[in-house]
């Protein structure tokens, strides 16, 4: 293709990107090491608000912000460094934690916390993930062609569901009143509550994440079954090669860039866990890093944002997701130099 | 998006021609933003009976009113708050001083419907709302339990109704994470105890005795409640009540009248209200009191600002009040209390009397350090004294990034 056309092609999707990410990416970035506060004063006032029958006057020191002629917030930015990132880290508190190797002192402060859940959910989410995946397409490559179709369908339907209706849906089934902890209720004769304490809570969400996303798998897998080699798939039968031994050297290694792809995309995915979180209601026992980052986001009552920290912990999201992905990203990038 | 999806309907009224139910035909045209609870439903399809107004209703409110009352023109004329959410408009300058529209529009509010800062009203409240003890008058009765004053004769009997084996749970509590759990926190503390949560300075002094008796009163409750306590908001108590899962909960007036709906509740007339427990001998009762009302946007031109204020007082009238009178716990001319508001009524005009909830940016942050930090106590990753202390470092951090603290 000549450049010009290529470029021409490219181009859209390039200043997509651009706007989309660069731009944002940076912003948040420079945020990250700056602060924006109103110019704040103290005064006092009277303040009257309704009792019943009368209204209830007290004199208190209200902090509010200085507006200007025009009448908006006078704020200043301050630049601070790395302070966010320190008060996200707790660097000092972490680091005594660990010297007394103290666990529950480290998890007492919410990003390891949140680092500690989101790490192991996405560690044990990965190989269920592939593991069923790939079982489900070797079990639909084997059935019988009249009921593959509907098979297919009903292996895809939980990736259809949306996240968020996908959660709400397993709490309502699990909670202290719902039908299937009913169920277990009946059938063991204990009461059971799902969600009072954190291992459960993570029992369901890693349960719910497999259910959710091995169908993606699935399709994958199944789609590169269709291109196994029968030629040797044959020899390796002649040679008295196991069922097994035929999935360990012939198959797996046949699938193996598209392992690595699912692999990729899934550790992207699972490090940002979010749904689960809200749709669990999950707060008390289990945070993610993403949910940290959209807590600092998101404005209390009186409209105060911790915009500084949520950069912060946006930025540490994203260079956790880059490490994880060193491994898998050196292994593809030799796999394609080798090829050449 | 998900907890807009979760904890939020959102309806928009219209009504394109003017109805009887109105003085006046408005002819401007208007919008309001406000919480979507049944005395909000009330209030603005009542001002929709004059033309030409949009009532938009979410319980999620406060994630946008302060953005969009920032925007010029104001994207909303009429906006209903509480306590907490006036501070930000109220901060930024986007709500206008209401003297002159009362003066000109106002004759039938009350005094204290009047909400004002540094001597100028600058909200006009329609109802109170506080968290008291609602129970389950059947259950108190059979087993001759004396309706409780004092925290501890509600775990007295709590114990006596987990014993008779009655109900699934005795007692009921609205202990979700975050902001619930930090509002039962600071009824306990601020309302019932009278402890401040900043000195002079604004440095935070939450971590002494009286925060520790709070927990453990707090954390003493929980033993009657259902194990999945830290996941129950109002709704879900409303629903435990109307169920008939709990005898006893410290709840918001304003979800009295559902106890009372045919359609949702297997109760009907079974509860009954009664004083906020007190925490201490001789204290108040350990709740705050709350209002909501309405508030006009400084962005729009005089006209629109006339207009609103007349369609907002066709709302909260006497007529209305009449038409919902147990939908709330009215402010307004007409309101007669029924069963279900005695508990609140007489919570609100005990003597001493609780607090209100403080209108501060600083409460807001002390809230959201609270609803932070306090679930690690109840799920017992904390001690109480370490809890207390991370809210303190908490609520500092946040206080220094929003310039509160130097």
């Amino acid at each position: 293709m000549k450049f010009r056309t290529f470029a021409a092609f490219v181009a859209p999707s390039l200043l997509m990107m651009f706007v989309f990410i660069a731009v944002p990416l940076v912003s948040v970035f420079l945020q990250s090491f700056e602060q924006t506060q109103p110019v704040v004063e103290r005064i006092e006032v009277e303040s009257c608000t309704p009792g019943f029958v009368t209204q209830n006057c007290t004199t208190e020191i209200r902090t509010q912000p200085v507006l200007d002629e025009s009448g908006r917030v006078v704020t200043q930015t301050v630049f601070t460094g790395l302070e966010s990132y320190r008060n996200v880290l707790e660097p000092a508190r972490a680091m005594a934690a660990i010297r007394a190797g103290d666990w529950s002192g480290l998890m007492a402060i919410d990003f390891w916390k949140a680092l500690r859940f989101t790490l192991t959910f996405t560690l044990i989410t990965l190989p269920l993930v592939i593991g069923v995946g790939l079982a489900i397409a070797l079990a639909v490559n084997n059935a019988s062609r009249t009921i593959r179709g509907p098979v297919i369908f009903v292996s895809l339907l939980p990736f259809i569901i949306t996240p968020v209706i996908g959660a709400l849906s397993i709490r309502w089934l699990f909670v202290g009143d719902g039908i299937l902890t009913q169920a277990i209720e009946w059938w063991t004769g204990h009461q059971v509550y799902m969600f009072a304490q954190g291992w459960t809570i993570e029992l369901l969400m890693l349960f719910y994440r497999v259910w959710h996303v091995a169908p993606f798998a699935f399709v994958i897998f199944y789609a590169g079954l269709q291109t196994v080699n029968t030629d040797s798939l044959e020899a390796a039968i002649i040679d008295g090669a196991t069922r097994f031994e035929r999935l360990r050297y012939v198959i797996v290694p046949h699938l193996m860039p598209l392992i690595v792809f699912i692999a990729l995309i899934h550790l992207m995915d699972a490090y940002r866990v979010f749904d689960e979180v809200v749709g669990f209601r999950s707060e008390a026992h289990v945070i993610s890093l993403q949910w940290l980052t959209y807590h600092f986001l998101e404005p209390d009552s009186t409209g105060n944002r911790a915009i500084s920290r949520a950069s912060a912990s946006a930025m540490l999201t994203m260079i956790g997701i880059v490490i994880l992905l060193v491994p898998l990203l050196r292994k593809t990038w030799r796999d394609h130099k080798g090829a050449h | 998006m998900m907890k807009r999806m979760m904890m939020s309907g959102v309806f928009a009224l219209m009504s394109s021609a003017a109805w009887a139910g109105c003085a006046f035909e408005n002819t401007v045209p208007l919008k309001s933003l406000t919480a979507g609870f049944e005395a909000w439903k009330s209030a603005t399809s009542a001002m929709a009976e004059c033309g030409n107004f949009q009532a938009e209703l979410d319980q999620e409110f406060r994630t946008k009113q302060a953005a969009a009352f920032a925007a010029n023109p104001s994207l909303y004329q009429i906006g209903g708050v509480a306590n907490e959410t006036i501070v930000p408009l109220l901060n930024a300058g986007t709500i206008r001083p209401l003297d002159d529209l009362v003066a000109k529009y106002g004759q039938n509010l009350q005094p204290n419907q009047l909400i004002k800062f540094d001597g100028k009203t600058m909200a006009i409240a329609m109802m109170v709302n506080t968290q008291h003890l609602m129970y389950r008058a059947d259950i108190l009765k059979d087993l001759g339990i004396e309706v409780p004053t004092t925290y501890d004769e509600v775990l007295a009997a709590a114990e006596k109704i987990k014993a008779a084996g009655v109900v699934a749970y005795p007692l009921g509590g609205t202990y979700k994470a975050g902001w619930n759990l930090a509002e039962e926190f600071v009824n306990m503390y601020l309302g019932g105890m009278g402890a401040s949560f900043t000195d002079a300075d604004g440095n935070p002094t939450v971590n002494n005795e009286k925060g520790v008796k709070a927990l453990e009163t707090m954390k003493a409750l929980t033993a009657y409640m259902d194990p999945e306590y830290l996941t129950s908001d109002s709704t879900f108590v409303q629903q435990q009540f109307q169920q008939g899962k709990i005898a006893m909960a410290n709840f918001w007036a304003s979800r009295g009248g559902a106890m009372d709906d045919p359609a949702e509740s297997q109760v009907v007339d079974k509860v009954n209200g009664a004083v906020a427990p007190l925490a201490m001998e001789g204290g108040t009762p350990a709740t705050t009191l709350w209002w909501d009302g309405i508030v006009i946007a400084q962005n729009i031109s005089d006209e629109e600002a006339d207009a609103a204020f007349r369609v907002a007082m066709e709302g909260l009238d006497t007529e209305m009040v009449t038409a919902h009178n147990n939908d709330a716990i009215w402010l307004i001319k007409g309101y007669t209390p029924g069963r279900l508001a005695e508990g609140a009524i007489a919570t609100a005009t005990h003597v001493p009397p609780p607090p209100s909830y403080p209108s501060t940016t600083s409460q807001g942050l002390m809230q959201a350090a609270l609803g932070n930090q306090l679930a690690a106590y109840f799920t017992g990753e904390k001690s109480a004294e370490e809890t207390l202390a991370a809210v303190e470092a908490d609520y500092t951090t946040a206080a220094k990034e929003a310039g509160l603290l130097k």
